[in-house]
């Protein structure tokens, strides 16, 4: 497996207000991202997640550091447009709002967006349009009117548009933050498809930890710097030092969190609420367990 | 505004109409325009009623939706009706009391004129607005004009921009609806009180708006690039334009129906329009 993203040292400030006060959004933040994976990064509102999303979609330029996309480094003096939109061709972004990402008014013409802007032949676009489609579910909608879907079904577009480009990687940048939930299952669903099925590879921004603990890896921001990282079973264990940083744990975790200061020995790295269940009534039938691998 | 909305409807169906190329059907409105002001004699004139009258059946679109996009013209057909009622001078007098001189003549001319509003109405709608999507429309639209992109006209940014517009007015509307609620929950009123006050009334609503559609485009923007939007230069199409026999058809059809006015207007006999 080769490594998709790579991102060694990048900071950025936004410019200043009038009294000319500029606010640092990343300060020397690095990690790399492999093929395939299913990344997810969370932190506190003004953390510099959304600045980093755009960073590594390149709407913004890092003010120092370096960005490799697919081996190639995109912070170069030397890059030109055209590197850019081949950089875009690779990484694609899902935005929060699904009303002021689709573009056109029928769904299928909204998805044959980006393969349009890329020049491919008619048919083609049509081949790529039906397979996007397909892929999240939504092929009995091809020819509604995109403003009449709901959320998650709006969204379901959104991410059709962004596959439609082949790409090999695409940053979900809060894409659940304005579904109610039964629409943020359908677009988690969907995405997690995507990672197991088509091999795309995932970053999830999101401040639902639930969402989170479906990840391989956990990227954990705070002040423009990412504090922890790993996978979901070991950050979520450090339940303390997620709270310092303002963060939720997933419910499961704060719950065996209270029963373990009450005394009782359990793992905090449970995330489904039957095992979590299992794991209590274990610990307080006073029986030892072997299931904190942490 | 409003009524600008339900005259330019589509009507969802599968005519032959409905299936034309929009780029000829654009060309074939503008051509049916040209024969129904080229049309001067009556049984021109009837000739063009039938032709309506087959198009709207061919369209296979409710006569009561027809009417209904006619119903905002109603006062500019009654106003032509009636100046020429009053203001045409004939030979066979009707009503000669105090000022008033009314003409036969002057009533056939009205008649005339107000099937030409009528039929130019129906019969472009039924042609091209009922039976074709806005988004059918900007396409054919950008086609027919890509010529002048090489005189450096911003052709495609054009259709782009209605594309969009399409695409956000009714999402700007919904949004409309629910800042209006917002503001009404707060106590506002906007159904009272004077014309200014009504309109003053309205700046919490427009003011909201605005910011939100402003903000909107520049995530829209964002958006669009991440989708490697570059502007129209290297960019293709998935649908393709097709024309077909029933284009041909058509063409032929009106063509038969532009000789057929001009005969008439040369030899039949009868009245013919005074303008």
């Amino acid at each position: 497996m080769s490594t998709i993203i790579k991102a060694e040292h990048l900071s950025y400030s936004y410019p200043g207000d009038e009294e000319g006060q500029s606010v640092q959004a990343l300060r020397d933040v690095s990690f790399s991202i492999e093929e395939g994976e299913f990344v997810a990064i969370l932190g506190h509102n003004g953390c510099g997640k959304s600045t980093l999303a755009k960073i590594l979609c390149m709407i913004l330029l890092p003010e120092e550091g370096k960005l490799y996309i697919d081996g190639k480094n995109m912070t170069e003096d030397s890059i030109t447009e055209a590197d850019i939109n081949d950089g875009r061709r690779k990484v694609g972004m899902v935005f929060q709002n699904p009303d002021n990402q689709l573009v056109a008014t029928i769904v299928e013409e909204d998805i044959a967006f980006g393969p349009e802007n890329l020049g491919l032949p008619p048919e083609k676009i049509r081949q790529r349009v039906d397979w996007a489609l397909k892929t999240v579910g939504m092929t009995k909608y091809a020819r509604h009117a995109a403003h009449r879907l709901s959320g998650g079904q709006k969204q379901r577009v959104a991410i059709a548009g962004a596959i439609a480009m082949r790409r090999k990687c695409i940053i979900f940048d809060e894409s659940t933050a304005m579904l109610d939930p039964h629409g943020r299952k359908e677009v988690m669903d969907t995405i997690s498809r995507l990672n197991r099925e088509e091999g795309i590879t995932v970053i999830h921004i999101t401040h639902y930890m639930n969402e989170a603990t479906m990840a391989d890896r956990v990227l954990v921001m705070q002040q423009g710097g990412i504090i922890m990282e790993g996978k979901p079973t070991e950050v979520f264990s450090r339940a303390e030092e997620l709270w310092q940083a303002k963060l939720d744990v997933p419910q499961t975790t704060e719950l065996l969190w209270h029963v373990r200061q009450a005394g009782y020995d359990v793992a905090l790295d449970i995330f489904d609420p039957a095992d979590c269940a299992a794991e209590i009534a274990r610990a307080l039938e006073g029986k030892t367990h072997g299931g904190n691998n942490t | 505004m409003k009524a600008d909305i339900a005259f330019g409807q589509y009507y969802e169906g599968n005519s032959f109409l409905h299936r034309l190329d929009p780029r000829w059907k654009i060309l074939f409105s503008i051509f049916y325009i040209v024969v129904i002001f080229l049309a001067k004699n009556v049984f021109a004139f009837a000739l063009l009623v039938l032709s309506a009258i087959l198009l709207i059946l061919v369209s296979r679109i409710p006569l009561r939706m027809i009417l209904r996009g006619l119903k905002p013209l109603i006062f500019i057909i009654a106003f032509t009706a009636i100046i020429n009622i009053f203001w045409l001078k004939g030979k066979t007098v009707l009503v000669d009391w105090w000022i008033i001189h009314i003409y036969l003549e002057g009533i056939i001319n009205a008649l005339l004129i107000v099937v030409r509003v009528v039929i130019l109405v129906a019969g472009t709608s039924v042609l091209l607005t009922y039976t074709t999507t806005p988004l059918a429309l900007t396409d054919g639209l950008e086609r027919l004009l890509s010529p002048l992109a090489k005189i450096r006209l911003p052709v495609h940014e054009f259709s782009m921009m209605m594309t969009i517009a399409l695409r956000f007015i009714p999402t700007l509307v919904e949004e409309t609806d629910k800042i209006m609620n917002a503001q009404k929950a707060r106590g506002a009123d906007f159904s009272t009180g004077s014309l200014a006050r009504r309109a003053k009334a309205l700046i919490p609503i427009l003011i909201p708006l605005f910011i939100s559609a402003f903000r909107r485009a520049e995530e829209l923007a964002t958006a669009m690039e991440c989708r490697c939007y570059t502007g129209g230069k290297g960019r293709t199409r998935m649908n393709i334009l097709h024309s077909s026999w029933r284009d041909l058809a058509m063409c032929l059809t009106l063509c038969a129906l532009c000789a057929g006015v001009v005969l008439l207007n040369h030899f039949a006999p009868g009245y013919t329009l005074a303008m």
